[in-house]
């Protein structure tokens, strides 16, 4: 993983190139940015100069009539990321939000990254917002400047009008003058104070909120074209697997299926190709999905049919229990160990989880004379670009990819393999063409999370804090994926959680084992913190109690002094999620500050419980962000589990939008309890066992956190993260709670296959 | 064939009758605001009223439709002024928004049997309903705020 920088982002004033065929009139001021923020090494001389003309989308635009276009570059999955970017434009300019039209981007890499994952829309995105709205601003202000013959630095915007001394002018009447002026140089720009924003930090509705409560949203399986035909994809059980033969004739029969196609097998590595099969193509998506069914295929399952998730566990638990290659080796454990003393071991266990977003995958895609057209609820269309253009053998120009809204994403809609099924489809059958998954091709044929098992042991000091401590993960990786054979994890994902564990033990080591990938391995909300984030705060809670101390009390005594912790001089090969260690230190003192704040607003030690109820605490940084759980547990005497309540205390810096950053950590309670109470995918014979809701249910409204008070702490840190790291704190406070409720100790999810009678 | 009445327009079908009415209001009358999330009744997605009770449109065969009307989200008001949607809005209720029609069709079922529901009410009528983004406490607090306002 490399760093993000914004360098390199040039913000260029393009009004009088032409833009005709756009929303935009021959009239307006149009601001274009080529955001260097990106994942890759990045030269800016390798930018067209006229790819704005060329490719007619552009950031900012404002029409004579006064009203300011945004384009929203990121894709909208409910954290509200399409209405919190251009709150900055908007703000730094001093725009009238109800003149404001939000403009969804298609994938175009002069945008820099569009991969809305990682959590990093704000934090890679906030600056270029700013200077953006801050340029526009300043052009807005020279052009009234000019016409009053009074310095630029006397005037300034206010409410969609620039002032000075008593005269107004509004945007459109500028906007002639204005988009004949050079931008101004990125040192040149100056930004409002926070206190003069209208938006930032303020409650603001999400755009598309009317249309969602009338049903009037377009999400990808909503998306329709004239012509356009329904296709289903029967896919081999096992991945891998090829067609042989199949017979179609009783398929053909059903109402409504005009033909059916076989999609040639991928070739490893997958990456986002199309996995293959045989699809159904019909004029609605029923008789698509009940034409599959009446396919006779005989398939060669090929060398992952001997997938048994079963013996698979015992495999990964044998890697966990030796030594592994070492991502981290403070001080020197063995010698410690060898002290012998209070020695405690542990094993954990979290199965497979499958993303089940709301909303199945869909693509629709309009092949033409050698270009492609896709309309898709993707999290990443430069992506959709990709993997469609070499799917295709075409140029990566010749891919437009537009971004419908996304019921759901989680991680698994920045994988396009529906939209090159889809573009192959369209090409085959010469019109347009729609792949909707159903709810069992989603769960069965997902980019699964990693299976893990984990090894933990830590030997007590007199003082009852460890004076050792070995930590062991073992998990197919990501990296299978992508490379064919990969069995140790990356960088990326030890430092989710392992290979940054902040306490203070003089001696530390963190290994990873290796672990073949049968199944399509991908990253899902939080990643690889899910299962690191649940042994080490199960373990951290179980020295607690074998020392006799109040695990809160116990878990801030661990974090030991407030300190930046350097893993780079540990020797530890540390991405920190991409944000550079000066901004974003790893910094116990913050950690210390949301687990008190978490304590104190829980009542911890204070609160009267009824019986049955305990509470447990854990926190965890991940995305850059700080997070601290506390959860109430209730468990009665059948055995059964609820969640009264929780408290989520996170330290994300700076703030856009805090109370859409409130909702996300509000539902990563409710993810965290769906996976801990209930998640589970398992192979047998390559194939995966669960289909659909009954057999791989997710959290309802009565078994979900009942309560969840988030708290967000204000600073003026750089914004970090806000959609994922709620969730990995959220299990072992769950089944720390419950430890302290029962006595039990769960050390492997998820909590169904316990019983707490 | 099959007649039925689709928020209040006549409608006539005369290809397979087994087609759940999802698809057919989906692909057929391009009506797309009640979701597809599961196909087997399990998720509450694709939520809409048939004679006035929510029902999950996506096992629901159009044969038995004869002369019933069903009423989709964007017929629940004509203007998207009906209580429930406006506490939805007022409570930035949604996150990814999917699962939201069809959360607010079986809401408006639940407040049409019991006008001032408590908690358990809520959670025993809406529990078919999943929101994966985990909107719950929001959901149930409009639905409070609706009930109220409507009483």
């Amino acid at each position: 993983m490399t760093h993000r920088t914004d360098t390199t982002t040039r913000i260029e004033n393009v009004s009088r190139r032409n833009f005709l065929g756009t929303m935009l009139s021959a009239g307006a001021m149009i601001l274009a940015v080529r955001c260097g923020v990106t994942e890759e090494a990045f030269d800016p001389k390798d930018i067209p100069a006229e790819s704005a003309a060329f490719n007619p989308d552009v950031f900012l635009g404002i029409e004579p009539d006064g009203a300011v276009y945004i384009v929203a570059h990121r894709s909208e999955m409910g954290t509200g990321s399409k209405t919190s970017l251009p709150m900055i434009v908007a703000d730094e300019l001093g725009a009238d939000w109800n003149k404001v039209v939000i403009q969804q981007a298609i994938g175009d890499p002069k945008y820099g990254d569009q991969n809305t994952d990682g959590s990093r829309s704000i934090r890679w995105f906030y600056s270029v917002m700013r200077e953006t709205g801050a340029t526009a601003r300043m052009m807005l202000e020279q052009a009234a400047a000019n016409r009053w013959g009074v310095p630029a630095a006397e005037v300034k915007t206010e409410l969609h009008e620039v002032v000075h001394d008593g005269k107004r002018l509004g945007f459109g009447e500028l906007v002639a003058d204005a988009a004949k002026l050079d931008a101004p140089a990125k040192d040149a720009l100056h930004f409002k104070d926070p206190s003069e924003y209208s938006y930032v930090g303020h409650e603001m509705p999400v755009d598309d909120l009317d249309d969602i409560c009338t049903g009037a949203a377009v999400f990808g399986q909503d998306f329709q074209l004239d012509g356009m035909v329904y296709c289903s994809i029967e896919h081999a059980p096992a991945l891998g697997g090829k067609v042989v033969s199949y017979d179609d004739k009783a398929a053909l029969e059903q109402w409504g299926v005009e033909q059916t196609v076989e999609l040639p097998a991928f070739t490893p590595p997958h990456v986002f190709q199309a996995l293959g099969g045989v699809a159904v193509i019909a004029n609605n998506t029923w008789s698509a999905f009940e034409g599959r069914k009446k396919l006779k295929i005989e398939w060669d399952l090929g060398a992952n049919a001997a997938y048994n998730s079963d013996s698979y566990k015992r495999d990964l638990q044998k890697t966990a229990r030796r030594k592994g290659k070492v991502v981290r080796d403070v001080g020197n454990v063995d010698r410690e160990f060898r002290k012998g003393g209070k020695v405690l071991e542990a094993e954990y266990y979290v199965p497979h989880l499958a993303h089940a977003p709301m909303e199945p995958p869909a693509a629709v895609a309009d092949y033409k004379d050698g270009k492609v057209t896709i309309w898709s609820c993707t999290q990443n269309p430069q992506a959709v670009q990709d993997a469609v253009s070499a799917s295709l053998g075409i140029e990566k120009s010749d891919v437009t990819a537009h971004v419908t809204l996304l019921g759901g994403g989680f991680g698994r809609k920045s994988k396009p393999d529906y939209c090159c099924e889809a573009a192959l489809l369209s090409r085959e059958l010469g019109k347009p063409v729609k792949v909707a998954w159903s709810r069992e091709d989603d769960i069965q044929f997902d980019y699964f999370h990693a299976v893990a098992a984990l090894y933990l042991k830590a030997r007590l000091g007199g003082d009852g804090k460890p004076t050792a401590w070995l930590q062991r993960s073992v998990f197919p990786p990501i990296g299978s994926t992508f490379a064919e054979g990969t069995t140790y994890a990356g960088a990326g994902e030890m430092g989710m959680g392992f290979s940054d564990v902040p306490f203070d033990i003089p001696n530390h080591r963190a290994e990873n084992g290796p672990a073949p990938a049968h199944v399509r391995i991908g990253w899902m909300r939080s990643v690889a913190n899910i299962y690191h984030a649940f042994a080490v705060h199960s373990f951290l809670d179980e020295l607690a109690h074998a020392a006799g101390r109040d695990p809160a009390e116990y878990l801030l005594d661990v974090l030991g002094e407030d300190r930046h912790i350097d893993l780079t001089a540990q020797g530890v090969d540390y991405p920190n999620m991409g944000g550079p260690i000066e901004e974003y230190p790893l910094d116990t003192g913050r950690l210390r500050a949301v687990i008190e704040r978490a304590r104190d607003e829980s009542g911890w030690g204070k609160r009267e419980l009824p019986k049955g109820h305990a509470l447990g605490i854990a926190a965890h940084r991940s995305f850059l962000t700080y997070v601290a759980n506390v959860v109430e547990v209730a468990v009665d005497d059948a055995g059964t589990i609820t969640i009264p309540r929780v408290d989520t205390v996170v330290d994300a810096g700076l703030t856009v939008h805090p109370e859409r950053c409130r909702a996300q950590f509000e539902g990563a309670a409710v993810f965290g309890a769906s996976l801990a109470l209930m998640g589970e995918i398992t192979a047998t014979g390559g194939k995966i066992d669960q289909s659909n809701f009954h057999d791989y249910p997710v959290a309802r409204i009565h078994q979900a956190p009942q309560q969840v008070n988030v708290y967000m702490i204000e600073n003026d840190h750089p914004p970090a993260g806000i959609g994922e790291p709620g969730v990995p704190p959220f299990a072992p406070a769950l089944t720390n709670a419950i430890f302290a409720a029962t006595g039990k100790r769960i050390r492997e999810l998820p909590l169904s296959k316990h019983s707490l009678a | 064939m099959v007649k039925l009445t689709v928020n209040g327009v006549e409608r006539e079908f005369d290809g397979d009758p087994q087609i759940p009415l999802l698809w057919y209001l989906r692909d057929i009358l391009s009506l797309t605001g009640s979701k597809f999330g599961c196909g087997m009744g399990l998720c509450g997605c694709c939520t809409v009223h048939l004679d006035g009770t929510p029902a999950r449109s996506c096992v629901t065969p159009l044969e038995g439709l004869e002369g019933k009307s069903v009423v989709t989200i964007e017929a629940l008001s004509a203007d998207g002024s009906h209580p429930l949607q406006a506490a939805w809005r007022e409570n930035n209720t949604p996150q990814c928004g999917y699962c939201q029609p069809g959360q607010i069709m079986q809401a408006a079922g639940l407040l049409a049997d019991k006008p001032s529901p408590s908690d358990e009410d809520i959670d025993s009528s809406m529990q078919g309903n999943i929101c994966r983004c985990g909107t719950y406490q929001r959901i149930r607090a409009s639905i409070h705020q609706a009930a109220k306002e409507m009483a």
